[in-house]
């Protein structure tokens, strides 16, 4: 089929999109992770965690295009709590109010992304605004020949960095263990003196600011744009009804389950793309309805 | 009393072409259009139990089937129409048996993930959907030789199909069908004891709401004779929810007194900003914080108090 390419540049081209879809995998477990761990303590399915994210990439872009030079990890971690600040705002002023009503919790979420998004482009326009990419990060990697863009390694990086700072803070320290006895039983939990509504409103301001953080890293690949949410936020339920709603591991495999079949469905087969994301999805529910490593009745 | 009300008011819904301009007409109509299909939703989320976030997939997918069956393949309007519903039919069933294999937030995380999928295959399968310019050039039907181009024909085209699903939807829901899917909704486990198979029940209400948003979505394209991936998007879904919500969930009356409420919400906001869905996001809270029943049994409550 590619007789012009050579052996070798077919090898690249697999290497390339299976870097892409690391990559991609990484983004997803930032966004999917908070989603997840809101999920399993509030019972809260956040709709506002795809515009979480957008309002993370947007402050890099606007950041970055001001400021010249600025550094993206320090920009990221500036993001992280900002949208954090917003999280907790969000949950104290709004959520609590709405303890004994799930559904109108999620519609609230809802209408909190029409807001958030509906803002972002009233502030900063219709046009995408790039995330520079990290200058020392620029050069390509060169590895057994190949070559790697070097950012998008460093992003897998920082991904399952999270990923095991993540499990060390729920299962290492006494915030996560809390957490986890919130999440077992949340009546037991408050019997026994843990404070579960700072509880929620701790996770939440964690999963938001990963988001927010994640969306920082994710600009330079993806870009702030219009529609940045509704893009991020299938994406993020499909992982997460993958690999089981709360299940940190859960997020973690599906995410980059998702970022396989996704890169490569795009690669492959553009138009089909969004077909194919469905099927590991659909497989998963009608074998294993609570997801690869969801618990029954969570 | 009661019955002099609702004749006043069927005389008022029929005669609306003979005394009203054309922009009322056709807002109408669109009315008309939003309360099929918010009566559709609310089988699942009022009567059902069941929240979907994807209901505009039915509307969308009928529409857009009729839309290319009559603009690319020739079809007919009546072979397009049938094969349109049969189509929304088939999505409605296998959706349904993906969605159902979870309840709640799950169901709910389902039918969301589900509409959005198609929503991102409308804007990127361009060469069969023509994408983010949508399909537009499209016809309406004229049934029995009787041309609907004009805004009362239509009207009354809208109002025949709408009262005909209004009907229908209450014969369902107070059929003893009806009945046993409120006793699933409430005590799921008492009806599988009772020997209901409630898988069954949710399954069969989901179809036949599918249905129904199908037939909103045929109403949706003849109106406004283009289609567009909006109509399947997570906006699309928000503001039939909204409408049922702020109606009154459970009620026949709630989701048109909702629907018509954002319909005209819409339209009369647009007329002076461009922020529609920052003010749905803002009415979404302020109905879920302000009046969580939503008004039409707020409005009864009321009234039975003041006639005590």
């Amino acid at each position: 089929m590619h007789a012009p390419l050579g052996a070798r540049s077919q090898m690249q081209f697999w290497i390339i999109q299976g870097l892409n879809s690391l990559s991609l995998g990484g983004l997803l477990f930032l966004l999917s992770s908070g989603f997840s761990l809101i999920f399993g303590l509030m019972r809260l399915a956040n709709l506002t965690h795809g515009a979480f994210f957008m309002l993370g990439t947007y402050f890099a872009a606007v950041a970055m295009r001001t400021y010249t030079g600025l550094n993206i990890w320090v920009t990221a971690l500036g993001a992280g709590l900002v949208v954090a600040a917003i999280g907790g705002l969000f949950e104290r002023l709004v959520l609590t109010r709405l303890k004994t009503n799930p559904l109108g919790q999620v519609l609230v979420t809802l209408g909190m992304s029409f807001i958030i998004s509906d803002a972002c482009l009233v502030l900063w326009g219709g046009d995408s605004i790039p995330v520079p990419t990290p200058h020392n990060l620029q050069a390509p990697t060169r590895l057994f020949g190949f070559v790697f863009p070097t950012y998008r390694l460093v992003l897998v990086g920082c991904a399952v960095a999270t990923a095991i700072a993540l499990y060390l803070l729920m299962d290492r320290t006494r915030l996560g263990a809390m957490i986890r006895a919130g999440v077992d039983d949340r009546q037991m939990a408050r019997a026994v003196g843990i404070p579960v509504s700072n509880l929620f409103t701790i996770v939440f301001c964690l999963g938001a600011g990963i988001a927010g953080a994640g969306g920082v890293l994710g600009g330079p690949i993806l870009s702030a744009y219009p529609g940045l949410d509704a893009d991020m936020l299938p994406l993020a339920l499909i992982v997460v009804i993958l690999g089981g709603i709360g299940s940190l591991l859960g997020a973690f495999v599906g995410s980059f389950i998702i970022g396989f079949v996704y890169t490569f469905g795009t690669a492959l087969f553009p138009e089909l793309a969004y077909i194919i994301l469905f099927l590991p999805m659909i497989f998963v529910i009608a074998f294993r309805p609570q997801g690869l490593f969801g618990r029954v009745g969570a | 009393m009661k019955w002099i009300a609702s004749a006043l008011f069927a005389v008022l819904l029929l005669s609306l072409p003979f005394f009203a301009g054309d922009f009322y007409i056709n807002l109408a109509s669109q009315i008309l259009i939003a309360a099929i299909f918010a009566l559709s939703l609310n089988l699942l989320v009022g009567f059902g139990g069941m929240t979907s976030l994807g209901h505009a997939s039915y509307l969308g997918v009928a529409a857009y089937f009729s839309a290319l069956l009559t603009s690319r393949y020739g079809f007919g309007h009546g072979a397009a129409a049938l094969i349109s519903i049969a189509g929304t039919i088939a999505m409605a069933a296998f959706f349904g048996t993906i969605a159902l294999r979870a309840t709640g937030l799950g169901f709910l995380m389902i039918t969301l993930a589900l509409s959005q999928v198609l929503w991102g295959l409308a804007y990127r399968m361009s060469n069969v959907t023509n994408g983010d310019n949508g399909i537009a050039g499209l016809t309406r039907p004229a049934p029995f030789g009787i041309s609907l181009d004009s805004a009362g024909a239509f009207y009354w085209f809208a109002l025949i199909v709408a009262s005909f699903a209004f009907l229908m939807m209450a014969i369902f829901v107070s059929s003893s069908f009806g009945s046993s899917l409120k006793g699933v909704r409430d005590q799921p486990r008492r009806m599988a004891a009772l020997g209901f198979n409630p898988w069954m029940i949710r399954w069969i209400t989901f179809i036949y709401a599918g249905f129904w948003g199908g037939v909103s979505g045929l109403l949706f394209v003849y109106y406004n004779k283009y289609i567009h991936p909006t109509s399947l998007s997570i906006t699309s879904s928000a503001e039939a929810l909204l409408g049922v919500i702020a109606g009154g969930t459970g009620t026949l009356g709630g989701p048109v007194v909702g629907a018509t409420l954002v319909l005209l919400l819409k339209n009369y906001a647009s007329a002076y900003i461009e922020r529609w869905n920052m003010l749905l996001g803002l009415v979404f809270l302020f109905i879920v914080l302000v009046m969580p029943t939503g008004i039409v049994p707020g409005l009864s409550k009321l009234a039975t108090r003041f006639r005590k």
